[in-house]
């Protein structure tokens, strides 16, 4: 069995009315099937009401399947013995970094987790300072965290999960309110976290520029999982992503109409680095003799 | 018809331990029919900003004058002011609350004190300019998607009929679709409304393609500003300021530094394909 299997999940949001008869039924999630291997960087893209978050929601069961089934590390979500458990090997972090602290000091709001699960006191303050110096947030842990910045308070927040222990992390648009450098911070600690620890990174985001380091990509679209693979597979297909409401990073597209021109690059560029290699050397052949079909034609 | 910024300072919470000089000395003029963009880092004195240009935050020193008028002087109409200039919060669906969509569109203009029918004349109209497909008017507003909410949301400012209308991050947390369809929405209300329109943003690729005019703030102040293709020349500046410029102007940096006679201020993506593909050209 592989960290995280899906098999036929289902979630149906149902809303009844006064008299508690079923007024409508909503399916965000339809037969779902995933499988994710431990260690791995997985991101989830996909438009807005496709069902990422509620996907997310099941992985550390803040919500419970309809129907299909779940298994976190072995353990089955729909078996309410193993909630605790769960939650301790999957942890969550939301959009808003004003809402998930809960202390008005930095290294406290970190150690409440462990509190709560009764961790003993000396331990406590260990994984304070561990998870601290993995986000990179030592020297700010005894400010307030109000007085930080959306990046910094997002790093508080993965601190806190990291003082867990889990061996997952699941980001549902960790950085939708962050300001450029803010969302550079977080995906850094996150990815190193995951480089440096192997903690499984489940990251769900709009942004297409964040996806291009993860092992594997997820698309999702009306509850369903309808494309996967590397990010170099899932930006190859540029229009297939536009029919999903979604799009490809600035330089892929931009290499895909230079290709589209007759620039002779090579498909599935990913990366500004790569564009400008691929660039250079495209510009070298050129200078040989030869040229491209579409260029310098007068 | 202009927006006048004469010195303004605005500070929280003056003479305690929390004392924060959001805005300093500030001096700008918005004319009539520009489509702006305000980057900034978090802090930055952005939204404070834009809560003086209709009077939600009084400025403790300084002027502004809204075509030619003192908006602190004490016969000046402040109700007046926040319906020629509307503003659109970060998350507005959150300010959702009518049963139906049609109805949460008609509360501004109604509140303004129009006759029931003029606001739902004018309620009809935002809808149908943000393009929300007339099916849904009459379902509650909570069951839309994210893009969706946010253009019902933008409705209800657009009925009032503002001349200004400032945005702030419209498009935090949408689908890329939805992020697009929003813009050219902003775009298209800008063209044919003739509206006045100020945008907040963090997608440097956002502002590149759709404003005229970038203003750049930095610790309270205008650091920069300009046309997005003067400004993202400063791409080393907006760094150390933990901003950037667009992912193009630092790819056509990079070209020009290996030799290739790129545009190295191009900041969208159809001015980079140009100027790479005549670079290419020139090179043979």
């Amino acid at each position: 069995m592989k960290f995280i299997e899906a098999r036929k999940l289902v979630h149906e949001y149902i809303r009844r009315d006064e008299e508690g008869n079923v007024e409508s039924i909503q399916t965000a999630l339809d037969q779902v099937d995933l499988e994710i291997e431990e260690g791995e960087f997985v991101a989830v893209l996909g438009h807005n009401g496709s069902g990422k978050s509620t996907f997310a929601k099941h992985l550390n069961v803040l919500l419970s399947p309809t129907e299909g089934s779940l298994w976190v590390d072995g353990k089955d979500v729909n078996d309410a013995d193993k909630l605790w458990e769960i939650r301790k090997t999957a942890g969550m972090v939301f959009q808003n970094p004003d809402n998930q602290i809960v202390a008005s000091v930095v290294e406290e709001d970190v150690g409440f987790g462990p509190e709560n699960i009764g961790v003993p006191t000396r331990e406590i303050w260990e994984r304070v300072d561990q998870s601290l110096r993995d986000v990179g947030m030592t020297e700010y842990r005894s400010h307030s965290p109000n007085k930080l910045s959306g990046g910094q308070k997002q790093r508080v927040a993965i601190a806190g999960v990291m003082a867990m222990e889990p061996r997952c992390i699941i980001l549902d648009e960790p950085t939708a309110m962050l300001d450029p450098h803010g969302r550079r911070e977080v995906l850094e600690a996150a990815r190193r976290l995951n480089q440096e620890k192997g903690v499984t990174l489940i990251w769900i985001t709009h942004y297409m520029e964040e996806v291009v380091h993860a092992d594997r990509v997820y698309v999702m679209d009306s509850g369903s999982v309808v494309l996967k693979g590397t990010p170099r597979e899932i930006f190859s297909q540029v229009d297939t992503l536009k029919k999903y409401r979604l799009d490809v990073p600035q330089m892929t597209l931009l290499a895909h109409e230079l290709r589209q021109a007759g620039v002779g690059i090579p498909a599935g560029i990913l990366t500004r680095q790569e564009l400008v290699e691929a660039l250079c050397r495209s510009g070298l052949e050129e200078r040989g003799g030869g040229g491209y079909a579409g260029v310098g034609r007068e | 018809m202009s927006i006048i910024l004469d010195k303004v300072n605005f500070t929280y919470s003056p003479g305690n331990a929390y004392e924060k000089h959001a805005i300093r000395d500030i001096s700008l003029k918005i004319n009539d029919g520009q489509f702006i963009g305000i980057i900034g880092h978090t802090g930055s004195g952005k939204s404070t900003l834009i809560q003086h240009l209709n009077g939600l935050v009084r400025a403790q020193s300084g002027a502004i004058y809204y075509n030619g008028e003192d908006i602190y002087d004490r016969d000046y109409d402040m109700k007046k002011l926040r319906q020629k200039v509307g503003l659109v919060f970060q998350y507005p669906e959150h300010q959702l609350f009518e049963t139906t969509i049609f109805k949460d569109v008609c509360f501004g203009p109604q509140n303004q004190g129009l006759e029931p029918k003029e606001a739902e004349l004018r309620a009809f109209s935002a809808l149908r300019t943000v393009g929300l497909p007339e099916k849904l008017w009459y379902q509650s507003p909570f069951e839309l998607s994210g893009g969706q909410k946010r253009r019902v949301a933008i409705a209800g400012v657009l009925a009032m009929e503002p001349e200004v209308m400032i945005l702030d991050e419209p498009t935090a947390g949408l689908d890329p679709r939805g992020r697009d369809e929003i813009l050219e929405q902003l775009a298209r209300m800008h063209r044919e409304l003739k509206i006045t329109i100020i945008l907040v943003s963090h997608s440097m690729e956002d502002v590149a393609n759709y404003v005229e005019r970038l203003i750049v703030m930095n610790q309270g102040q205008v650091m920069l500003d300009g046309t997005p293709r003067q400004v993202f020349a400063y791409y080393r500046e907006l760094e150390a300021v933990g901003l950037s410029a667009p992912q193009v102007t630092y790819l056509m940096h990079e070209l020009r530094q290996k030799g290739l006679a790129v545009d190295a201020d191009a900041t969208t993506l159809e001015e980079a394909k140009a100027s790479i593909l005549r670079a290419l050209k020139e090179r043979r």
